[in-house]
């Protein structure tokens, strides 16, 4: 890009040997990062994979040389087009940040100085020291080329009026406007909606890709991963276990723990019916107490005795494709199996169509408060229509989805019906009675049977109480247990949820979060609850974790009879576990229906772009269709007619826009949607997205 | 920002008249009948009776504070007790001693302090920042009249730099009685320094922690631009709110140091109040330093909402 460069081709770009990262000092250091090679030719975009604690943010600091206090860098060796990153003294080094290497970081709200306007920190980019004389037609021109459309007013904003999206364009086009050899993003789209990620994700493949930049792209997702990058480097517990082009890593993966990994990635398209998860049990060994041999030996299927003598080394295993495992000959020969048993699967699928729980014309305003001056002066105030005639059922011992992006109302919904935060209007009807909009005039017995499991455990478990007394409280309050018997039944219920009795004694601090949300939810259990809420329930877990929590959870559906309310933004997880599903935007349900039918073949247009943008674990998938345009509208400015008429690729016209769509039914019954377009015209209109029809 | 302004206003408005009901109750309703002080011990009760009903002290307790509070807001703060001197113009003249010696005071103490925060935070867990904290701590444990002796020893009569009495004549010009200035105000700036230096490192170092501070240190911006364009600014917002604060130290300091010092200023005049149980001028004194300090913090937070981009557009 820059003159002074020379091509790509010459160039060597980023070059990791054996890199070891330590935090803390003497006896008490730990390694975060170990032996680790890397290469990021110029031009190509390597993805880093690994769950937590594996060291790859860690990893990408050390290569960026931007490691807080307390990390050691080394033995091992970074260069970057032959340059010896490790060694650079202050001034070097100030040089390197200014014009070699950039990062786009996770939180893009935090990363950007708050008191600062956009425009002054994005002219620190071409100018660090004299952002004055930063040339402002650059700086435009970076904006729009990220898909900014008004560059002048975002320079003059500040950092917290954008919105998320907007935010991570802006560190973007600040990490591109320094013409970077070497761009690090670290989880640029974890936090964002799945539409923005679509749309960031496009961003990155049209703008970075084929400028000559090497771009180290870290992520937890292996599906953003392969829809992105042209290698992939795997990291378990900070090391290296297997390096790989994409395609042939997807297709045939060779560490057990990378076969792993993608056993436990819930796909659009394979539903718990036709493909459990299989997780890896056990947990990440901590920087403290990993092995001398193997460090996957604890959890891999395939171990013998000698993986636990021997750490293995990386082996060449094809062309560009290495992996730290003794056995993956064999593997490539199929004479063992490395993949991790699945759970014993039996659905059947004629349960009885008994609605459990039934929500009719939901409704549901906030007001935002307005203050004395603004009564004086009678500005009106704002409202936000969060839900609009919500009408759903929950069938009998099935799951059924909520999805929508964030701002949808589907916590919303969530609270509402367990009564938290009452509705407005509408009625709920449960096992057949009619259940109070609010909590306080609910019976003892519906409040016992109706519980809700929390994305984040820490609101529902007292950090003070140790796991058995939380649940011998709802054992003896809500189910009326005699006392005597709530130590037996606190230990089956562990057991249930596949942990030991010893963890009775446990506080929440001292359980990782997968454990946390076991306890949550042999909490509801305890209960006796059969309906049960989860509202995010798996979106903070690392994708292993995870699916053995979906497992789980799909176990005690099948043993207790019971039906969820299951909430989540993440499309994938919800076509995995759910049997009906329904789909929200700007709290009104835009189509509903049996999961297999509207996720295979979605009717709404909001559902296929809903659909379009979710990232596949699978590289041969192809990058998405034409992400959404635009962003979720101001929910207090929405219009009369459809709501999503403002970003909807199939709008009519003015009907649209004027009038509120009516609800549908398609000719087989299986989708209920809210739209102006006849169905019969969108099942003609809407290609299916995957192969395979619902089993 | 309209809303904010006036948001504050209303608050302020309401801090006074609960401080001003406050120092009404104390003073009035405790045992302790003005006119039997007034009039000394060995007043007959004829006499008693005649003054309370001068005083409006025979009326019911509402009505006297409804009085009272209406006289003070129209500026007539009544008649001292011990000298019979028309209570207002002493006040103000006093207050505008107290003012002088406590600008001069932040005019020191704040830029010193925020400058011995920056340092030690920069320099944390390293010797500049041991000695600072150190320092500080030391000279936050001695009370004001110690300090303040040691300082006359040392510079009056050890040294003979400077004069140990700061009584000044009514109406002389700044510049002349400024060497008389220069050790009250020391006082009551190492009484300052400490609180503020320490509240200054916590924040810069917490300023210095944020993503964003790594985000302009890799856009290679050199050291000192980081921390005086990107870190000070929000690290110093909330040494504002700490300042308007530590303006309440100062006022209760200033009475400690103006009575060491002889100064006649506020604080020693609300010692001589409270020596001869001259209700009204107690009264008023209070009132005045009550209103300088939610005044302080009224520009405290007008000036942090100025700065902060959050509040003045959010």
């Amino acid at each position: 890009m820059s003159v002074l460069r020379p091509p790509a081709a010459s160039r060597d770009g980023l070059d990791v040997r054996g890199l070891s990262v330590a935090y803390g000092r003497g006896p008490d250091s730990v390694a975060a990062v170990r032996d680790v090679d890397l290469h990021v030719p110029p031009g190509s975009t390597v993805g880093l994979v690994g769950e937590s604690g594996s060291g790859k943010t860690t990893l990408a600091l050390a290569v960026l040389r931007a490691l807080p206090a307390g990390a050691r860098i080394g033995p091992g060796r970074v260069t970057l087009d032959g340059d010896d990153v490790l060694a650079m003294q202050p001034e070097e080094l100030r040089a390197y940040w200014r014009t070699r290497v950039a990062l786009v970081p996770q939180d893009p709200l935090p990363s950007m100085n708050p008191s600062h306007p956009v425009g002054r920190q994005l002219a620190e980019s071409l100018q660090p020291d004299r952002p004055g004389q930063a040339d402002r037609d650059e700086i435009d021109d970076m904006l729009d080329s990220v898909g900014i459309g008004d560059p002048r007013r975002i320079r003059r904003s500040y950092p917290f009026e954008l919105s998320g999206g907007q935010q991570q364009r802006v560190m973007i086009a600040m990490a591109l406007l320094g013409r970077p050899e070497l761009l690090v993003m670290d989880e640029p789209t974890s936090n964002l909606d799945v539409t923005t990620e679509a749309a960031i994700l496009e961003l990155v493949r049209e703008r970075v890709r084929g400028t000559g930049t090497a771009v180290l792209y870290v992520s937890h997702s292996l599906a953003v991963v392969a829809s992105l990058c042209d290698q992939v480097v795997v990291l378990y517990a900070g090391e290296l276990v297997e390096r790989a082009p994409v395609e042939p890593l997807y297709r045939q993966p060779l560490h057990p723990y990378t076969i792993g990994l993608l056993d436990s990635v819930p796909r659009i398209g394979r539903s718990k019916r036709q493909a459990p998860l299989r997780p890896i049990p056990g947990r990440i060994p901590s920087a403290a107490e990993r092995p001398a041999g193997c460090i996957f030996a604890a959890r891999c299927p395939a171990v013998e005795d000698a993986c636990r003598a021997q750490r293995p080394g990386m082996d060449a295993a094809g062309e560009d494709h290495a992996v730290a495992c003794r056995r993956w000959q064999e593997i490539v020969a199929g004479t063992i199996d490395a993949r991790q048993p699945a759970p014993p699967s039996f659905h059947d699928d004629d349960g009885a169509d008994t609605v459990v729980l039934r929500a009719e014309r939901i409704d549901k305003r906030f007001t935002v408060r307005r203050s004395v001056v603004d009564r004086l002066l009678r500005r009106p105030g704002s409202e936000v229509h969060a839900l609009r005639r919500v009408d759903l059922q929950l069938r009998h011992g099935r799951t059924l989805g909520l999805v929508g992006e964030s701002g949808s109302g589907k916590s919303t919904f969530a609270r509402a019906v367990v009564g938290l935060e009452p509705a407005d209007a509408g009625r709920f009807t449960f096992l057949g009675d009619p259940l109070d909009r609010r909590v306080e005039r609910r019976s003892r017995d519906q409040v016992r049977r109706l519980q809700m499991v929390f994305q984040s455990s820490d609101e529902a478990l007292s950090p003070q109480r140790s796991v058995g007394a939380t649940l011998r409280r709802a054992l003896v309050r809500l189910a009326g247990t005699d006392r005597s018997a709530a130590g037996e039944a606190v230990a089956t219920l562990l057991e249930s949820v596949a942990l030991t009795p010893d963890y009775a004694e446990r506080r929440p601090g001292e359980l990782s979060g997968g454990e946390k949300q076991r306890v949550a939810i042999a909490r509801a259990f305890a209960s006796g609850a059969e309906a049960i809420l989860f509202d995010e329930s798996v979106s903070g877990l690392d994708v292993s974790v995870q699916a053995a929590v979906l497992n789980l959870l799909d176990r005690l559906q099948r043993e207790h009879d019971a039906s969820y309310l299951f909430i989540s933004h993440d499309l994938a997880v919800v076509a995995h576990l759910a049997d009906d599903v329904a789909v929200l935007y700007l709290g009104q349900v835009m189509e509903s229906g049996p999961a297999g039918h509207v996720l295979a073949r979605p009717y709404h247009p909001y559902t296929e772009a809903l659909l379009a943008a979710v990232p596949r674990p699978d590289p041969s998938a192809g990058p998405a269709r034409e992400p959404l345009a635009g962003e979720l509208p101001d929910p207090r400015q929405v219009a009369a007619g459809c709501p999503f008429a403002t970003r909807c690729p199939r709008v009519l016209g003015p009907v649209c826009h004027e009038q509120a769509p009516p609800q549908q039914l398609s000719a087989d019954g299986d989708h209920r949607i809210r739209c102006h377009i006849e169905p019969a015209e969108l099942e003609r209109l809407q290609a299916p997205l995957m192969g395979e029809e619902p089993g | 920002m309209t809303r904010y302004l006036a948001r504050r206003l209303g608050f302020l408005a309401l801090t006074l008249l609960l401080t001003s009901l406050l120092v009404f109750v104390v003073t009035q309703l405790l045992p302790g009948d003005p006119a039997s002080i007034i009039l000394g011990r060995e007043a007959g009760p004829a006499a008693l009776a005649q003054l309370r009903a001068e005083l409006g002290l025979d009326r019911p307790v509402p009505v006297q504070y409804g009085r009272w509070l209406g006289r003070f807001v129209s500026g007539d703060w009544g008649e001292s007790y011990g000298t019979g001197q028309q209570i207002r113009p002493l006040v103000t003249e006093r207050l505008g001693n107290s003012l002088r010696l406590a600008g001069l005071t932040l005019a020191v103490a704040i830029p010193l302090a925020l400058l011995l925060g920056v340092i030690a935070a920069v320099n944390a867990e390293r010797w500049p920042d041991a000695l600072i904290s150190v320092g500080s701590l030391a000279v936050v444990g001695l009370p004001e009249f110690v300090t303040g002796l040691v300082l006359i020893q040392l510079f009056s009569f050890q040294l003979g730099w400077l004069p140990a009495n700061a009584s000044v004549a009514p109406g002389a010009a700044f510049v002349s009685v400024l060497p008389q200035l220069i050790l009250p105000a020391a006082t009551a700036t190492l009484v300052m320094l400490a609180y503020v230096a320490r509240l200054t490192r916590a924040s810069v170092l917490e300023e210095l922690n944020r993503p964003y501070v790594r985000t302009a240190v890799l856009k290679g911006i050199g050291q000192r631009r980081v921390l005086t364009r990107h870190v000070l600014g929000n690290a110093l917002l909330p040494a504002i709110t700490v300042i308007a604060i530590s303006f309440g130290w100062l006022i209760s300091g200033l009475i400690v140091v103006e009575n060491v010092f002889n100064y006649p200023g506020l604080g020693r005049l609300l010692t001589f109040a409270i020596d001869r149980r001259d209700l009204p001028l107690m009264q008023a004194i209070t009132l005045v330093a009550v209103t300088a300090f939610a005044l302080a913090n009224l520009i405290a937070d007008l000036l942090y909402a100025l700065l902060d981009p959050r509040i003045r557009l959010g």
